[in-house]
Protein backbone atom coordinates (compact mmCIF):
# COMPACT_ATOMS: atom_id res chain seq x y z
CA UNK A 1 0.00 0.00 0.00
CA UNK A 2 1.15 3.09 -1.17
CA UNK A 3 2.23 5.81 1.91
CA UNK A 4 1.75 9.95 1.45
CA UNK A 5 3.22 11.64 3.66
CA UNK A 6 2.30 15.56 4.69
CA UNK A 7 4.53 17.36 6.76
CA UNK A 8 2.76 20.73 8.01
CA UNK A 9 -0.94 20.27 9.52
CA UNK A 10 -2.11 24.01 8.20
CA UNK A 11 -4.57 25.02 6.37
CA UNK A 12 -2.58 23.67 3.11
CA UNK A 13 -1.49 20.58 5.01
CA UNK A 14 -4.93 19.90 5.88
CA UNK A 15 -6.68 20.60 2.67
CA UNK A 16 -4.19 18.70 0.84
CA UNK A 17 -4.45 14.97 2.89
CA UNK A 18 -8.79 15.49 2.06
CA UNK A 19 -7.98 16.08 -1.58
CA UNK A 20 -5.72 13.01 -1.86
CA UNK A 21 -8.62 10.93 -0.56
CA UNK A 22 -11.57 12.78 -2.37
CA UNK A 23 -9.68 11.99 -5.71
CA UNK A 24 -9.81 8.23 -4.91
CA UNK A 25 -6.19 7.54 -3.07
CA UNK A 26 -6.53 4.62 -1.13
CA UNK A 27 -3.41 4.21 0.72
CA UNK A 28 -2.38 5.77 3.84
CA UNK A 29 -2.54 9.30 4.95
CA UNK A 30 -0.13 10.70 7.51
CA UNK A 31 -0.38 14.52 8.22
CA UNK A 32 2.25 15.93 10.71
CA UNK A 33 1.81 18.92 12.74
CA UNK A 34 4.35 20.40 14.92
CA UNK A 35 1.45 22.16 17.16
CA UNK A 36 -0.70 20.31 19.68
CA UNK A 37 -3.83 21.51 17.71
CA UNK A 38 -5.76 19.61 14.99
CA UNK A 39 -5.21 21.83 12.00
CA UNK A 40 -7.06 24.85 12.51
CA UNK A 41 -7.56 28.32 10.23
CA UNK A 42 -5.51 31.54 10.96
CA UNK A 43 -7.30 34.29 9.68
CA UNK A 44 -9.65 34.58 12.85
CA UNK A 45 -6.42 34.36 14.74
CA UNK A 46 -6.25 38.25 14.48
CA UNK A 47 -10.01 38.61 14.84
CA UNK A 48 -12.43 36.68 17.02
CA UNK A 49 -9.26 34.29 18.50
CA UNK A 50 -8.74 38.13 20.03
CA UNK A 51 -11.92 39.68 20.52
CA UNK A 52 -13.85 36.76 21.63
CA UNK A 53 -11.40 34.03 22.41
CA UNK A 54 -12.67 31.74 20.07
CA UNK A 55 -11.00 28.46 20.51
CA UNK A 56 -9.07 27.09 16.96
CA UNK A 57 -11.48 27.16 14.47
CA UNK A 58 -10.59 23.58 13.32
CA UNK A 59 -10.49 22.76 9.36
CA UNK A 60 -12.19 19.87 10.00
CA UNK A 61 -13.43 17.65 13.50
CA UNK A 62 -11.49 14.59 14.54
CA UNK A 63 -14.25 12.31 13.18
CA UNK A 64 -13.90 14.07 9.78
CA UNK A 65 -10.03 13.06 9.46
CA UNK A 66 -11.55 8.54 11.07
CA UNK A 67 -14.01 9.04 8.15
CA UNK A 68 -11.23 10.07 5.55
CA UNK A 69 -8.49 7.67 7.12
CA UNK A 70 -6.33 10.38 7.16
CA UNK A 71 -3.66 9.91 10.32
CA UNK A 72 -3.18 12.88 12.04
CA UNK A 73 -0.05 13.14 14.43
CA UNK A 74 0.20 16.84 16.46
CA UNK A 75 2.82 17.42 18.06
CA UNK A 76 5.96 16.14 16.40
CA UNK A 77 8.84 17.10 15.45
CA UNK A 78 9.80 16.08 11.94
CA UNK A 79 13.59 17.15 11.56
CA UNK A 80 14.83 15.03 8.29
CA UNK A 81 14.31 14.24 4.87
CA UNK A 82 16.37 10.68 3.69
CA UNK A 83 15.75 11.25 0.38
CA UNK A 84 17.88 8.10 -0.61
CA UNK A 85 15.79 5.71 1.86
CA UNK A 86 12.34 7.86 0.99
CA UNK A 87 11.88 8.23 4.61
CA UNK A 88 11.86 11.12 7.09
CA UNK A 89 12.62 11.24 10.87
CA UNK A 90 11.14 12.50 13.96
CA UNK A 91 12.96 14.36 16.62
CA UNK A 92 12.47 11.68 18.99
CA UNK A 93 14.67 9.23 16.21
CA UNK A 94 11.20 7.40 14.73
CA UNK A 95 10.99 7.24 10.92
CA UNK A 96 8.05 7.41 8.51
CA UNK A 97 8.86 5.62 4.83
CA UNK A 98 7.09 8.15 2.10
CA UNK A 99 6.02 6.87 -1.52
CA UNK A 100 5.19 10.59 -2.17
CA UNK A 101 5.99 13.17 0.61
CA UNK A 102 4.55 17.10 0.74
CA UNK A 103 6.12 19.71 2.39
CA UNK A 104 3.65 22.25 3.26
CA UNK A 105 5.56 24.04 6.45
CA UNK A 106 4.52 27.37 6.25
CA UNK A 107 6.27 30.33 7.48
CA UNK A 108 7.42 31.77 11.04
CA UNK A 109 7.13 35.12 12.03
CA UNK A 110 10.34 37.31 11.52
CA UNK A 111 12.04 38.48 14.51
CA UNK A 112 13.29 41.70 15.38
CA UNK A 113 16.70 41.61 15.48
CA UNK A 114 18.14 40.88 18.82
CA UNK A 115 14.88 39.84 20.40
CA UNK A 116 13.40 36.24 20.85
CA UNK A 117 9.42 35.86 20.95
CA UNK A 118 8.40 35.36 24.68
CA UNK A 119 8.10 37.00 27.58
CA UNK A 120 6.52 40.68 26.91
CA UNK A 121 7.88 40.44 23.58
CA UNK A 122 5.19 37.88 21.35
CA UNK A 123 4.23 37.40 17.11
CA UNK A 124 0.75 36.27 15.98
CA UNK A 125 1.31 33.26 14.05
CA UNK A 126 -0.61 29.98 16.08
CA UNK A 127 -3.83 29.89 18.14
CA UNK A 128 -1.36 29.87 21.55
CA UNK A 129 -0.20 33.39 20.43
CA UNK A 130 -3.39 34.37 20.00
CA UNK A 131 -4.38 33.05 23.63
CA UNK A 132 -0.73 34.42 25.21
CA UNK A 133 -2.02 38.18 23.30
CA UNK A 134 -5.63 38.07 24.56
CA UNK A 135 -4.91 37.99 27.68
CA UNK A 136 -2.89 41.73 27.81
CA UNK A 137 -5.60 42.90 25.36
CA UNK A 138 -8.22 44.77 28.47
CA UNK A 139 -8.83 48.10 29.20
CA UNK A 140 -6.13 50.44 30.31
CA UNK A 141 -3.35 47.76 28.93
CA UNK A 142 -1.20 49.59 26.38
CA UNK A 143 0.15 47.39 23.26
CA UNK A 144 2.81 48.11 20.98
CA UNK A 145 2.77 46.89 17.64
CA UNK A 146 5.72 46.36 14.97
CA UNK A 147 4.96 46.81 11.47
CA UNK A 148 1.69 48.13 9.76
CA UNK A 149 1.26 44.96 7.38
CA UNK A 150 -2.15 42.98 7.52
CA UNK A 151 -1.31 41.35 10.98
CA UNK A 152 -0.42 44.10 12.91
CA UNK A 153 -3.48 46.25 11.60
CA UNK A 154 -6.19 43.55 12.53
CA UNK A 155 -4.62 43.00 15.81
CA UNK A 156 -4.79 46.84 16.26
CA UNK A 157 -8.51 47.12 15.22
CA UNK A 158 -9.15 44.07 17.74
CA UNK A 159 -6.90 45.48 20.30
CA UNK A 160 -9.27 48.98 20.67
CA UNK A 161 -12.59 46.60 20.44
CA UNK A 162 -11.29 45.54 24.04
CA UNK A 163 -10.15 48.62 24.79
CA UNK A 164 -6.33 48.55 25.21
CA UNK A 165 -4.34 51.63 23.81
CA UNK A 166 -2.46 50.78 20.91
CA UNK A 167 1.29 52.52 19.44
CA UNK A 168 1.52 50.99 16.10
CA UNK A 169 5.41 51.74 14.71
CA UNK A 170 6.06 51.20 11.13
CA UNK A 171 9.10 51.52 9.45
CA UNK A 172 8.29 52.52 5.70
CA UNK A 173 6.49 56.15 5.26
CA UNK A 174 2.72 54.38 4.86
CA UNK A 175 1.57 51.34 6.15
CA UNK A 176 0.51 48.53 4.08
CA UNK A 177 3.09 49.06 1.77
CA UNK A 178 3.49 45.76 0.25
CA UNK A 179 0.96 44.99 -2.00
CA UNK A 180 -1.79 47.91 -1.07
CA UNK A 181 -2.54 50.34 -3.24
CA UNK A 182 -1.38 53.82 -1.53
CA UNK A 183 -5.27 55.35 -1.33
CA UNK A 184 -6.65 52.18 -0.20
CA UNK A 185 -3.80 51.92 3.07
CA UNK A 186 -4.40 56.12 4.06
CA UNK A 187 -7.95 54.82 4.07
CA UNK A 188 -7.20 52.12 6.49
CA UNK A 189 -4.85 54.42 8.41
CA UNK A 190 -7.35 57.39 8.41
CA UNK A 191 -9.91 54.74 10.39
CA UNK A 192 -7.50 53.63 12.24
CA UNK A 193 -6.43 57.02 13.49
CA UNK A 194 -9.81 57.54 14.07
CA UNK A 195 -10.48 54.78 16.34
CA UNK A 196 -7.53 55.91 18.30
CA UNK A 197 -5.01 54.13 17.01
CA UNK A 198 -1.45 55.95 17.10
CA UNK A 199 0.46 55.30 13.92
CA UNK A 200 4.23 56.03 13.79
CA UNK A 201 5.43 55.81 10.07
CA UNK A 202 9.14 56.13 9.00
CA UNK A 203 10.00 54.80 12.44
CA UNK A 204 12.65 53.25 12.99
CA UNK A 205 13.18 50.90 16.23
CA UNK A 206 16.73 51.46 17.80
CA UNK A 207 16.72 49.32 20.87
CA UNK A 208 13.78 47.34 22.83
CA UNK A 209 14.26 46.55 26.62
CA UNK A 210 12.14 44.24 28.80
CA UNK A 211 11.63 45.80 32.16
CA UNK A 212 9.67 44.45 35.39
CA UNK A 213 6.21 44.92 34.23
CA UNK A 214 6.82 46.10 30.72
CA UNK A 215 8.49 46.52 27.53
CA UNK A 216 10.42 49.58 26.51
CA UNK A 217 11.06 50.62 23.03
CA UNK A 218 13.56 53.34 22.01
CA UNK A 219 12.74 54.59 18.39
CA UNK A 220 15.78 56.59 16.44
CA UNK A 221 13.98 59.96 16.73
CA UNK A 222 14.47 59.30 20.48
CA UNK A 223 11.11 59.06 21.86
CA UNK A 224 10.45 55.96 23.81
CA UNK A 225 7.12 53.73 23.93
CA UNK A 226 6.60 51.68 26.72
CA UNK A 227 3.95 49.29 26.30
CA UNK A 228 2.58 46.27 28.63
CA UNK A 229 3.44 44.20 25.50
CA UNK A 230 4.93 43.97 22.07
CA UNK A 231 3.73 42.34 19.35
CA UNK A 232 5.98 42.26 16.17
CA UNK A 233 4.22 42.37 13.16
CA UNK A 234 7.46 42.43 10.53
CA UNK A 235 6.51 39.73 8.23
CA UNK A 236 7.17 36.21 7.98
CA UNK A 237 10.46 33.86 6.82
CA UNK A 238 9.26 30.20 4.62
CA UNK A 239 9.83 27.29 7.11
CA UNK A 240 12.73 25.82 4.30
CA UNK A 241 15.13 24.22 6.62
CA UNK A 242 13.96 20.86 6.15
CA UNK A 243 13.85 20.66 2.34
CA UNK A 244 17.33 22.68 2.39
CA UNK A 245 19.13 20.57 4.74
CA UNK A 246 17.94 17.23 2.09
CA UNK A 247 18.78 19.53 -0.58
CA UNK A 248 16.66 20.50 -2.56
CA UNK A 249 16.25 24.09 -4.57
CA UNK A 250 15.09 26.67 -1.89
CA UNK A 251 15.00 30.00 -3.84
CA UNK A 252 12.51 32.39 -1.33
CA UNK A 253 10.72 29.09 -0.18
CA UNK A 254 10.82 26.08 -1.30
CA UNK A 255 11.22 26.21 -5.16
CA UNK A 256 8.68 24.09 -6.78
CA UNK A 257 7.42 24.21 -11.15
CA UNK A 258 4.13 24.77 -11.74
CA UNK A 259 2.63 21.45 -10.96
CA UNK A 260 4.06 22.42 -7.46
CA UNK A 261 7.20 19.54 -7.49
CA UNK A 262 10.41 20.28 -6.01
CA UNK A 263 13.78 18.94 -7.22
CA UNK A 264 12.59 15.82 -6.12
CA UNK A 265 10.18 14.05 -8.09
CA UNK A 266 8.83 12.33 -4.78
CA UNK A 267 8.38 15.48 -2.98
CA UNK A 268 6.41 18.23 -3.90
CA UNK A 269 5.57 21.70 -1.58
CA UNK A 270 2.89 24.00 -1.45
CA UNK A 271 1.43 26.85 0.60
CA UNK A 272 3.10 29.87 2.46
CA UNK A 273 6.49 27.96 2.19
CA UNK A 274 6.66 27.67 -1.20
CA UNK A 275 8.31 30.00 -4.25
CA UNK A 276 6.50 29.34 -7.44
CA UNK A 277 6.04 30.39 -10.92
CA UNK A 278 3.12 32.66 -11.93
CA UNK A 279 2.19 32.48 -15.79
CA UNK A 280 -0.11 35.52 -15.00
CA UNK A 281 3.06 37.86 -14.49
CA UNK A 282 5.03 35.97 -16.95
CA UNK A 283 6.61 33.18 -15.08
CA UNK A 284 7.89 35.53 -12.19
CA UNK A 285 8.06 33.50 -9.29
CA UNK A 286 6.43 34.53 -6.37
CA UNK A 287 5.65 33.36 -2.52
CA UNK A 288 2.25 34.05 -1.31
CA UNK A 289 1.33 34.11 2.55
CA UNK A 290 -2.40 33.51 1.84
CA UNK A 291 -5.07 31.76 3.11
CA UNK A 292 -6.78 30.74 -0.15
CA UNK A 293 -3.15 30.03 -2.05
CA UNK A 294 -2.71 27.63 0.88
CA UNK A 295 -5.78 26.06 0.00
CA UNK A 296 -5.81 25.60 -3.43
CA UNK A 297 -1.73 24.62 -3.61
CA UNK A 298 -2.64 21.88 -1.21
CA UNK A 299 -5.89 20.41 -3.53
CA UNK A 300 -3.23 20.95 -6.47
CA UNK A 301 -0.58 19.07 -4.92
CA UNK A 302 -2.90 16.68 -4.06
CA UNK A 303 -3.53 16.31 -7.49
CA UNK A 304 -0.71 15.79 -8.86
CA UNK A 305 0.97 13.86 -6.36
CA UNK A 306 -1.76 11.56 -7.79
CA UNK A 307 -0.07 11.86 -11.34
CA UNK A 308 -2.27 15.40 -12.54
CA UNK A 309 -0.46 17.55 -14.56
CA UNK A 310 -2.29 20.77 -13.84
CA UNK A 311 0.10 23.74 -12.95
CA UNK A 312 -1.09 26.63 -10.35
CA UNK A 313 -2.39 29.07 -12.69
CA UNK A 314 -4.84 31.00 -9.91
CA UNK A 315 -4.63 34.52 -9.78
CA UNK A 316 -2.97 35.67 -5.98
CA UNK A 317 -5.70 37.18 -3.94
CA UNK A 318 -6.06 38.28 -0.26
CA UNK A 319 -8.34 39.80 1.99
CA UNK A 320 -8.44 41.68 5.53
CA UNK A 321 -10.84 42.74 7.88
CA UNK A 322 -10.16 45.83 10.37
CA UNK A 323 -13.39 47.14 12.38
CA UNK A 324 -16.35 46.82 9.80
CA UNK A 325 -14.02 47.26 6.94
CA UNK A 326 -12.90 45.08 4.29
CA UNK A 327 -10.05 45.08 1.53
CA UNK A 328 -9.91 42.80 -1.18
CA UNK A 329 -7.00 42.57 -3.32
CA UNK A 330 -6.90 40.76 -6.50
CA UNK A 331 -4.11 40.05 -8.92
CA UNK A 332 -0.33 41.69 -8.07
CA UNK A 333 -0.17 45.60 -8.43
CA UNK A 334 3.01 46.36 -9.10
CA UNK A 335 3.41 46.52 -12.92
CA UNK A 336 0.76 48.62 -13.09
CA UNK A 337 1.31 51.52 -15.59
CA UNK A 338 -2.73 52.75 -14.82
CA UNK A 339 -5.18 53.03 -12.63
CA UNK A 340 -8.56 54.02 -12.57
CA UNK A 341 -10.73 54.30 -9.60
CA UNK A 342 -15.16 52.62 -9.76
CA UNK A 343 -17.28 53.53 -7.12
CA UNK A 344 -18.95 51.21 -5.80
CA UNK A 345 -21.23 53.00 -3.37
CA UNK A 346 -21.44 53.55 0.43
CA UNK A 347 -17.86 55.17 0.34
CA UNK A 348 -17.03 51.64 -1.20
CA UNK A 349 -14.36 51.65 -4.43
CA UNK A 350 -12.30 50.02 -6.42
CA UNK A 351 -9.06 50.38 -8.27
CA UNK A 352 -8.33 48.77 -11.57
CA UNK A 353 -4.73 48.21 -12.01
CA UNK A 354 -3.65 48.01 -15.89
CA UNK A 355 -0.17 47.19 -17.58
CA UNK A 356 1.71 49.53 -19.95
CA UNK A 357 -0.02 47.47 -22.71
CA UNK A 358 -3.62 47.85 -20.86
CA UNK A 359 -3.78 44.48 -19.48
CA UNK A 360 -5.73 44.16 -16.48
CA UNK A 361 -3.26 43.11 -13.83
CA UNK A 362 -4.91 43.83 -10.48
CA UNK A 363 -7.89 45.09 -8.72
CA UNK A 364 -8.21 46.35 -5.11
CA UNK A 365 -10.82 46.97 -3.01
CA UNK A 366 -11.90 48.39 0.30
CA UNK A 367 -15.41 49.12 1.49
CA UNK A 368 -17.76 48.16 4.30
CA UNK A 369 -18.58 44.56 4.79
CA UNK A 370 -17.92 42.76 1.74
CA UNK A 371 -19.38 45.23 -0.77
CA UNK A 372 -16.33 44.79 -2.84
CA UNK A 373 -16.06 41.38 -2.56
CA UNK A 374 -18.41 40.77 -5.49
CA UNK A 375 -16.83 43.08 -8.22
CA UNK A 376 -13.46 41.73 -7.31
CA UNK A 377 -14.34 38.27 -7.68
CA UNK A 378 -15.64 39.23 -11.16
CA UNK A 379 -11.67 41.80 -11.73
CA UNK A 380 -10.00 38.08 -10.28
CA UNK A 381 -12.01 36.48 -13.37
CA UNK A 382 -11.46 38.96 -15.97
CA UNK A 383 -7.31 39.52 -15.00
CA UNK A 384 -7.24 35.64 -15.25
CA UNK A 385 -8.80 36.04 -18.51
CA UNK A 386 -6.00 38.37 -19.53
CA UNK A 387 -8.60 40.95 -20.58
CA UNK A 388 -7.66 44.16 -21.86
CA UNK A 389 -10.66 46.48 -20.68
CA UNK A 390 -11.45 50.42 -21.74
CA UNK A 391 -10.74 52.01 -18.54
CA UNK A 392 -13.30 54.20 -19.29
CA UNK A 393 -16.05 50.95 -19.00
CA UNK A 394 -14.23 49.82 -15.74
CA UNK A 395 -14.73 53.33 -14.25
CA UNK A 396 -18.46 53.69 -14.65
CA UNK A 397 -20.39 52.26 -12.24
CA UNK A 398 -23.46 51.57 -14.58
CA UNK A 399 -20.89 48.63 -16.35
CA UNK A 400 -21.37 45.13 -15.30
CA UNK A 401 -18.50 43.55 -14.98
CA UNK A 402 -20.06 40.07 -16.10
CA UNK A 403 -20.41 41.44 -18.84
CA UNK A 404 -16.82 42.32 -19.89
CA UNK A 405 -16.41 38.77 -18.94
CA UNK A 406 -18.85 37.42 -21.46
CA UNK A 407 -17.20 39.99 -23.96
CA UNK B 1 -45.34 22.10 1.51
CA UNK B 2 -44.78 24.89 3.32
CA UNK B 3 -47.12 26.62 5.73
CA UNK B 4 -46.99 30.47 4.98
CA UNK B 5 -45.91 32.28 1.28
CA UNK B 6 -44.22 35.46 2.27
CA UNK B 7 -43.91 38.63 0.22
CA UNK B 8 -40.24 38.91 -1.04
CA UNK B 9 -40.34 41.97 -4.12
CA UNK B 10 -41.46 42.35 -7.35
CA UNK B 11 -39.55 39.89 -10.22
CA UNK B 12 -37.77 42.55 -11.43
CA UNK B 13 -36.44 43.90 -8.93
CA UNK B 14 -33.58 40.87 -8.53
CA UNK B 15 -31.27 40.82 -11.92
CA UNK B 16 -30.64 37.81 -14.24
CA UNK B 17 -28.32 34.97 -12.08
CA UNK B 18 -28.26 37.04 -9.36
CA UNK B 19 -29.40 37.56 -6.32
CA UNK B 20 -31.15 39.58 -3.43
CA UNK B 21 -31.09 39.72 0.04
CA UNK B 22 -34.45 39.49 2.60
CA UNK B 23 -34.48 39.79 5.88
CA UNK B 24 -37.90 38.40 7.78
CA UNK B 25 -38.99 37.58 11.27
CA UNK B 26 -35.48 37.81 12.60
CA UNK B 27 -34.26 35.63 9.82
CA UNK B 28 -31.92 36.25 7.19
CA UNK B 29 -32.53 34.48 2.88
CA UNK B 30 -30.77 34.92 0.08
CA UNK B 31 -33.11 34.99 -3.20
CA UNK B 32 -32.17 34.23 -6.48
CA UNK B 33 -32.98 34.80 -10.24
CA UNK B 34 -31.00 32.05 -12.37
CA UNK B 35 -29.94 32.37 -15.66
CA UNK B 36 -33.18 30.62 -17.26
CA UNK B 37 -35.31 32.88 -15.28
CA UNK B 38 -36.44 30.61 -12.54
CA UNK B 39 -36.60 31.97 -8.84
CA UNK B 40 -34.93 29.74 -5.72
CA UNK B 41 -34.15 30.71 -2.18
CA UNK B 42 -31.94 29.43 0.32
CA UNK B 43 -30.75 30.76 4.07
CA UNK B 44 -29.04 33.92 3.82
CA UNK B 45 -25.60 32.92 5.74
CA UNK B 46 -23.03 30.88 4.16
CA UNK B 47 -22.71 27.36 6.52
CA UNK B 48 -18.48 28.19 6.82
CA UNK B 49 -18.70 31.52 9.04
CA UNK B 50 -22.04 33.28 8.99
CA UNK B 51 -21.65 35.85 5.93
CA UNK B 52 -24.27 37.60 3.93
CA UNK B 53 -24.39 35.29 0.50
CA UNK B 54 -25.88 37.94 -0.68
CA UNK B 55 -22.85 40.24 -1.45
CA UNK B 56 -21.47 36.88 -3.20
CA UNK B 57 -21.63 36.22 -6.81
CA UNK B 58 -23.91 34.26 -9.00
CA UNK B 59 -22.50 32.12 -11.75
CA UNK B 60 -25.05 29.87 -13.30
CA UNK B 61 -26.54 27.98 -10.60
CA UNK B 62 -23.99 28.54 -7.86
CA UNK B 63 -23.57 31.23 -5.44
CA UNK B 64 -19.84 31.64 -3.99
CA UNK B 65 -19.88 33.55 -0.78
CA UNK B 66 -18.18 36.84 -0.89
CA UNK B 67 -15.65 36.08 1.99
CA UNK B 68 -13.79 32.88 1.52
CA UNK B 69 -15.21 31.43 -1.84
CA UNK B 70 -17.17 28.79 -0.52
CA UNK B 71 -19.56 27.71 -3.14
CA UNK B 72 -23.16 25.92 -2.85
CA UNK B 73 -25.86 25.19 -5.59
CA UNK B 74 -28.99 27.00 -4.76
CA UNK B 75 -30.66 25.04 -6.56
CA UNK B 76 -30.22 22.04 -4.09
CA UNK B 77 -28.09 24.16 -1.41
CA UNK B 78 -24.94 21.53 -1.94
CA UNK B 79 -21.86 22.50 -0.63
CA UNK B 80 -19.26 22.43 -3.56
CA UNK B 81 -16.20 21.33 -1.56
CA UNK B 82 -13.96 23.27 0.76
CA UNK B 83 -14.09 25.40 2.65
CA UNK B 84 -17.83 24.36 2.87
CA UNK B 85 -18.84 21.27 3.63
CA UNK B 86 -22.51 21.50 5.29
CA UNK B 87 -25.14 22.03 2.74
CA UNK B 88 -27.34 25.09 2.37
CA UNK B 89 -30.75 25.01 3.40
CA UNK B 90 -33.33 25.83 0.55
CA UNK B 91 -36.65 27.07 0.59
CA UNK B 92 -39.72 27.09 -1.91
CA UNK B 93 -40.53 29.86 -4.20
CA UNK B 94 -42.96 30.80 -6.80
CA UNK B 95 -43.71 34.02 -8.75
CA UNK B 96 -47.35 35.09 -8.96
CA UNK B 97 -48.48 38.59 -10.56
CA UNK B 98 -45.31 39.47 -10.99
CA UNK B 99 -44.28 38.67 -6.89
CA UNK B 100 -41.92 36.04 -5.50
CA UNK B 101 -42.96 34.86 -2.84
CA UNK B 102 -40.85 32.51 -0.18
CA UNK B 103 -42.11 29.27 1.66
CA UNK B 104 -41.45 29.79 4.91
Amino acid sequence: MANFVIVGAGECGARAAFALREKGFDGAITLIGSEAHLPYERPPLSKDALVAGAGPKLVAEATRYAEARIDVLTGRAVVEIDRAGNRILFDDGAALPYDKLLLATGARPRALPGTRHGGRIAALRSHDDAARIRAHLVEGSHIAILGGGFIGLELAASARKLGATVTLIEGLPRVLSRGVPAEIAEIVAHRHAAEGVEILCGAKVAGVEELPGEVCLTLESGRIVSANLLVVGIGAVPNTELAEAAGLVVENGISVDGRLRTSDPDIFAAGDCTSYPLPLYGERRIRLESWRNAQEQGQLAAANMLGGTQAHSAVPWFWSDQYDMTLQIAGLADGAATTVRREVGEGAFILFHLDAGGRLIAASGIGPGNVVARDIRLAEMLIAARVHPDPAELAAPETKLKKLLAA
Amino acid sequence: MSDTWVEVCAADEIDEEDVIRFDHSGRTFAIYRSPEDTYHATDGLCTHEKIHLADGLVMDHVIECPKHNGRFNYKTGEAKGAPVCVDLRTYPVKVEGGTVFIGL
